[in-house]
């Protein structure tokens, strides 16, 4: 187990760079999600970490070590893919066992700690099996099994549930927090989906067109999130965003073009007249008879809770609420934001307005 | 479904059962009887007919211009004590497993080095298939002219840079001879070989050679333990068809040597063909031909039980 230090890393294709500038520190231990939507480089940085891709500039260290210019195999890292990458020919067993065997480690240690991995992920049964003779999330354990048997400084998972069905996703998120909270070693996991993200996360590293936008623990993410871009990609439904004004004049409030005004706890300061966007999360609505008219389109029942897509001015948002209302579209209802719950951000810059 | 309607209808039979004929038309297995029955019947019109006429050919004395009688086995009884018959497997056998082993191995290198990332790649590629697409015969004629007594360019070349006194025999000595069109043969071969190879490297997803270096393999382990063992179906069947090709060979001898000196080149299908067609024997050449299918049914047969063995193909994929 180590740490891991990205500092100031780039990646360049040519003359296209996809990576500008990247710094995250990894402690020990440490559950670490890259999540971005596709494009953002985040496999690209993980597959830097692996040395499956050159530094263009910049430094990692796993470790105490500088790994920049170390060959894969001695950064000390296992990686799992995406395609799982099982090497078809091989038992489960001979999988797993494939990077001692290279190794030159005895027959008596390959065999323990194939079956401790075998046992640890329930694979004891399949091991004589060929990767075709398995299910998706079989091999899925299959390839996980290849990371636990070499016991890495590092697990790099690239987008590793993305070849399985919903049900199996959730479960083998799981199966994943669980293995890291028995092993303890410290893992990169790479997604595009913000909920594997904050479900699994120690801690999130949001990145968007080649920089990290935000890095932090699942819930302050969410209830803090830098940016417009963070604020926009973590939470589903997407936080609802109105473009409008600060108005500091009497009490402060957020004024939209269409004249719905949302009353403020208050704002920084100098922010008067500021072009803004007011975001409010789908559940921090509640019904209310000082709240803003608005109608309702659709109704999205999911039995837990009810989703409201609804006319506010001119933007559609979306409300959640816990409460099974008998709402129709085309009801007229009016919707409070909790006024310590929203979020402003810079219209022009998109940062966050400290409030 | 069919059951439940037919009962509904009851004792009546109104809508009448399916007749045999019906059935027989509906029917899966049957329906693709039917349409293998064209294919079918042009390989047994072209090809198990005229094998079958062969192999009785072999058993009868027949000469062009007189039908024959039926002999038994006395063609083979005949080659059995055939000095040229026996040199013509031992030349048949040299030139197959010499020229295939080293089409393999050339050929494979070629692939390992095409499917890497090479400056002009498309270019090196289609070079790579030229022999290929010549025909046999061109490429024999430009070989014949390369290993000239006279005008042997290769001689030429030696003689000028001072490494050779005269001119090399390429084909009139025999052992020179056998080089010299096992080297054509594997000219000729190595395309086909390379670019089958070329193709089967390129079916090997790259995340498996990722996850081989992660895992610590070097250049020639990966080779050894990923490349190589999932290349090995399609080498089977290209090494299956090469030798096919090696062993049957006809034109490229046949323009080069004519079977010389001293029947030295003869292969079986050159032998065959000589006795047959060229000396009028044709039940002896017919069974010449024939002798030539054990060995070929032994290659098949040698990289069918070698595909079977490959379990890890053959798992149902439920994913």
């Amino acid at each position: 187990m180590a740490s891991v230090a990205i500092r100031d890393v780039r990646k360049a294709f040519g003359s296209t760079h996809v990576i500008h500038g990247v710094d995250i520190s990894i402690r020990d231990g440490e559950f670490v999600v890259l999540v971005g939507p596709s494009g953002c480089g985040k496999s690209t940085l993980l597959r830097m970490i692996a040395g499956l891709e050159n530094i263009t500039a910049g430094e990692i260290r796993i470790g105490e070590r500088v790994v920049n210019n170390l060959p894969p195999k001695e950064r000390d890292v296992a990686m799992v893919f995406q395609n799982y990458a099982l090497y078809p020919h091989m038992t489960v067993a001979a999988n797993m066992a494939f990077s001692m065997k290279l190794r030159g480690a005895p027959q008596s240690e390959i065999d323990e700690r194939v079956n401790r991995a075998a046992v640890i992920l329930g694979l004891t049964q399949l091991l004589e099996r060929f990767p075709r003779q398995l299910s998706g999330g079989q091999r899925q354990r299959v390839a996980m099994g290849r990371a636990i048997v070499r016991d890495p400084q590092v697990f790099l998972f690239d987008e590793p549930l993305s070849n399985l069905d919903a049900k199996l996703r959730v479960q083998m998120r799981t199966e994943i927090k669980e293995l890291h909270q028995r092993l303890k070693t410290t893992t990169i996991y790479v997604t595009h989906d913000q909920i594997e993200a904050m479900t699994m996360a120690d801690k999130i590293v949001v990145m968007h067109d080649g920089r990290v936008e935000q890095i932090g623990a699942p819930l302050d993410l969410y209830d803090r999130p830098d940016n417009l871009f963070v604020a926009g990609f973590i939470g589903s439904p997407a936080m609802n965003m109105v473009k409008g004004r600060i108005n500091l004049n009497g009490a402060a409030v957020f004024e939209a073009p269409t004249g719905v005004k949302f009353s403020l706890n208050g704002a920084p300061a100098g922010s008067d007249g500021r072009p803004a966007v007011y975001g409010v999360r789908p559940e921090h609505f509640s019904l209310s008879d000082d709240g803003v008219d608005a109608v309702v389109q659709v109704v999205e029942p999911t039995g837990s809770e009810l989703q409201v897509v609804a006319k506010l001015g001119n933007d559609e948002i979306i409300a959640v609420f816990r409460e099974r209302h008998q709402f129709k579209p085309g009801d007229k209802i009016r919707l409070k934001p909790d006024p310590r719950l929203i979020h402003l951000f810079d219209e022009t810059t998109g940062k966050r307005l400290t409030n | 479904m069919a059951e439940i309607a037919y009962a509904r209808v009851g004792p009546k039979q109104a809508l009448g059962a399916p007749t045999a004929w019906n059935r027989l038309k509906a029917n899966h297995n049957w329906l693709g009887a039917w349409f293998m029955l064209p294919a079918a019947a042009f390989l047994i019109l072209f090809l198990a007919y005229p094998l079958g006429l062969g192999v009785w050919l072999s058993l009868t004395d027949t000469k062009i211009g007189r039908s024959g009688v039926f002999i038994g086995t006395e063609n083979y009884e005949w080659l059995w004590d055939d000095s040229v018959f026996w040199l013509s497997v031992f030349n048949t056998l040299l030139y197959t497993i010499v020229a295939s082993a080293i089409k393999f191995a050339v050929g494979l290198y070629l692939a390992l080095l095409l499917n890497e990332n090479l400056p002009f790649k498309a270019i090196l590629r289609a070079l790579v298939l030229i022999p290929f697409i010549v025909p046999t015969v061109l490429s024999a004629i430009a070989f014949w002219w390369i290993y000239d007594s006279q005008f042997s360019i290769v001689s030429w070349t030696l003689r000028h840079l001072g490494l050779i006194a005269a001119n090399i025999d390429f084909l009139g000595d025999t052992w020179n001879a056998r080089w010299s069109v096992i080297f054509a043969n594997i000219w000729r071969g190595v395309p086909f070989v390379a670019i089958t190879l070329l193709a089967g490297l390129q079916t090997v997803s790259p995340s498996l050679y990722e996850a081989a270096t992660i895992d610590g393999a070097s250049a020639w382990q990966r080779f050894r333990y990923i490349t190589y063992p999932l290349l090995t179906p399609i080498i089977a069947v290209v090494m299956t068809f090469s030798v096919l090709f090696t062993f049957t060979d006809f034109q490229l001898i046949w323009v080069l040597t004519r079977g010389g000196p001293v029947n030295a080149t003869h292969l079986m299908a050159t032998l065959s063909y000589q006795r047959a067609i060229i000396a009028g024997q044709l039940g002896e050449g017919a069974a010449i031909s024939t002798a030539m299918i054990p060995f070929l049914l032994a290659a098949i047969l040698i990289s069918w039980f070698g595909l079977q063995r490959r379990k890890w193909q053959q798992g149902e994929s439920n994913d």
